[in-house]
């Protein structure tokens, strides 16, 4: 699941690397946007829920080497599928730091499904991400629906079926 | 009648000067005091006082700069020295007719012996260019294309600065041939494994004095001697070392020499090359024009630059050592304070052999951009000026081999002359509080706490 998402950065990453003309751009106007700055000052929800809690589910993306790794949490409400409550933890840009505090920000009190649709082009348009920083909104957007995934399967493994499981080990190991 | 105000108009700006300059050189006093006044003349002050405002980023009084490897402030005796040249004896060094000219000149020729003085070397030696880039240039493309038709190779380091670097990938592109040697793990050149790459084609090595980024000093003497050895001109690019620790060139065997002004609190803009004569190391000249500066570098010399730059070699020579001590001291508190509040903390680069005023450090689970946003009321940059705006760690630190997540996580703090001890202890407490804030909010942080082996997991590189 990781490695799905870290193909699909590539080409963004990709696209960065091609073109020296771009870095440089990108450092002239160094400055963040306000509202990227306000996240990064005053990051909402941070913090970490029980990984264990059957009603809550984590998604983990992003590597230490490539300077971002996100980590987002939900707390379900069983009967009707809403998320009450979202946290994070980032290591990475400031950039980074404010898509996942706007993403906790975004999927709180939303239906399961609904946040599934979150994008992150609404996310990087939110906070006015330079397109050097358009992956930081991708890695949101993965980590939403990866936590949406790990609620899922954890939910499937208690209601019996087995074929989750493996899914969640795989996410037991590398959180 | 004009000549009669000058003086005047001088004494005023430095009247001018003196009231800034308490403030600019112990910036840490807008943090530790809260002075009610404004901050010195910024161009971007807000409209509410003392609030800056600039590129998105609000703070209260400007930052205090430990930035040094990037720029330093101009010293106010080397100030003094560049004022009359740029008022009442403005002419052209190079005019040979009238009173304007010769005076010029004069200052310029003290200027180059001054210059010549502070690396052990003989004015004739000295050609006056905009900067250590463009002596960087000249060397390595100037020397290369000089001897082309027997020298082919020229060998350089990983790790040196980008414009070094880029004029051998210019060379490549012309078909030499170009070593570049991988350096230890503290970042010091294998000497060893320098004397084999020298071949009978070989016709420059360049390796840098102190390096921008981490500020390891290489050995120039045991460099220069295995250079002489097999008869390869040696060129050191000291922007970073050039009156901050001794140079000698003929004691290090140093062939050619990339000196800069602004690096010294001389102005920016100037900088020289040092040109070996006996046994005389000959270069293709990069610029064409009216052939001053003996045909090395044509174009007016900028005579108000180069006093400045004479100047500032000058007063480095006398103050070389006081200052030594005293940023040793500086960096010893630097590291302690920060090294005591917090765990994960590396030293990037070796710690014996390095420029006191160097100090660039790892620290684990915490992100360097991030860290440099929080960190706006202390200038500092994560490696070199030139490299900060991209997104990829340090081509220095991953050529030390550190791991590509500590590569992420590196600030540079650079200590001057003009650094204070509230400076450095306020910057201690910037960096601890928002280290301990990053790390609160890190993922990784919190794993290693739990115990989690965070090179076990499996990351999905991209």
């Amino acid at each position: 699941m990781l490695r799905a998402a870290g193909k699909r950065l590539l080409g963004a990453g990709l696209g960065y690397r091609a073109s020296p003309d771009a870095v440089v751009t990108a450092g002239a106007a160094r400055g963040y946007h306000e509202r990227v700055v306000d996240h990064y000052n005053n990051p909402r929800n941070v913090g970490s829920f029980d990984k264990n809690d059957p009603t809550v589910g984590t998604g983990l993306v992003g590597a230490p080497a490539c300077g971002d790794v996100m980590k987002l949490q939900i707390k379900v409400d069983k009967e009707t599928g809403k998320i009450v409550d979202a946290c994070f933890k980032t290591f990475g840009c400031g950039s980074a730091i404010a898509s996942s505090s706007v993403a906790t920000e975004w999927v709180k009190g939303k239906q399961m499904e609904d946040v599934v649709s979150i994008k992150n082009t609404e996310i990087a348009k939110h906070l006015s991400l330079p397109p050097v920083k358009l992956h930081c909104s991708m890695l949101a957007e993965d980590a939403i629906k990866a936590a949406v995934r790990d609620y899922e399967a954890k939910k499937a493994n208690v209601n019996g079926s087995k074929e989750a499981s493996v899914g969640t080990a795989e996410k037991a190991a590398n959180a | 009648m004009v000549a009669k105000n000058l003086p005047a108009a001088a004494g005023l700006l430095r009247r001018l000067l003196l009231s800034s300059r308490r403030r600019s050189y112990s910036s840490a006093a807008a943090f530790v005091a809260e002075e009610p006044s404004p901050p010195s003349p910024a161009p971007a002050d807000g409209g509410e006082e003392g609030i800056i405002s600039m590129k998105g980023v609000r703070i209260s009084g400007r930052p205090l700069y430990m930035d040094m490897q990037a720029t330093t402030p101009v010293d106010p005796r080397v100030l003094d020295a560049m004022l009359p040249y740029n008022l009442s004896r403005f002419g052209n060094p190079h005019s040979r007719t009238h009173l304007y000219g010769w005076e010029s000149d004069e200052a310029v020729e003290s200027a180059r012996s001054q210059v010549a003085a502070v690396i052990g070397a003989n004015p004739k030696e000295i050609f006056f260019t905009s900067g250590a880039t463009e002596s960087n240039n000249i060397s390595v493309k100037g020397v290369m294309h000089f001897y082309r038709d027997k020298k082919r190779h020229v060998i350089t380091t990983q790790t040196e600065h980008k414009c070094v670097l880029d004029s051998c990938r210019h060379l490549q592109q012309e078909g030499f041939d170009v070593t570049y040697l991988p350096v230890r793990p503290d970042g010091l050149v294998d000497l060893d494994q320098l004397a084999s790459a020298i071949r009978p084609d070989t016709g420059l090595v360049s390796i840098m004095a102190v390096n921008n980024e981490i500020g390891v000093v290489q050995p120039l003497e045991d460099i220069g001697r295995i250079c002489k050895e097999k008869g390869v001109p040696f060129h050191t690019d000291a922007a970073q070392a050039v009156g901050k620790i001794p140079i000698d060139v003929d004691r290090m065997g140093i062939g050619l020499m990339s000196l800069s002004g602004h690096k010294i609190y001389g102005p920016k803009g100037v900088g020289a090359l040092y040109l070996r004569r006996r046994p005389r190391i000959r270069v293709e000249a990069q610029m064409s024009g009216g052939g001053q500066e003996r045909g090395i570098r044509s174009g007016t010399v900028p005579t108000p630059l180069v006093v400045g730059f004479g100047k500032a070699c000058e007063v480095a020579i006398k103050e070389m050592d006081y200052d030594g001590r005293r940023i040793q001291a500086l960096q010893d508190r630097l590291l302690k304070g920060i090294k005591e509040k917090l765990d994960g903390v590396v030293v990037n680069g070796s710690v014996e052999h390095r420029y006191a005023g160097n100090l660039n450090l790892s620290f684990a689970y915490v992100e360097g951009e991030s860290l440099l946003m929080g960190l706006k009321e202390v200038a500092v940059s994560s490696g070199s000026a030139c490299t900060s705006a991209s997104l990829e760690p340090s081509y220095v630190l991953r050529a030390l081999g550190v791991d590509e997540d500590m590569a992420h996580t590196s600030i540079r703090f650079g200590i001057g002359r003009f650094t204070t001890e509230a400076e450095i202890d306020k910057a201690i407490e910037l960096t601890v509080k928002q280290v301990e804030k990053l790390r609160e909010m890190s993922p990784l942080y919190e794993m290693v706490k739990e115990g989690i082996d965070i090179k076990s997991i499996q990351w999905a590189q991209h």
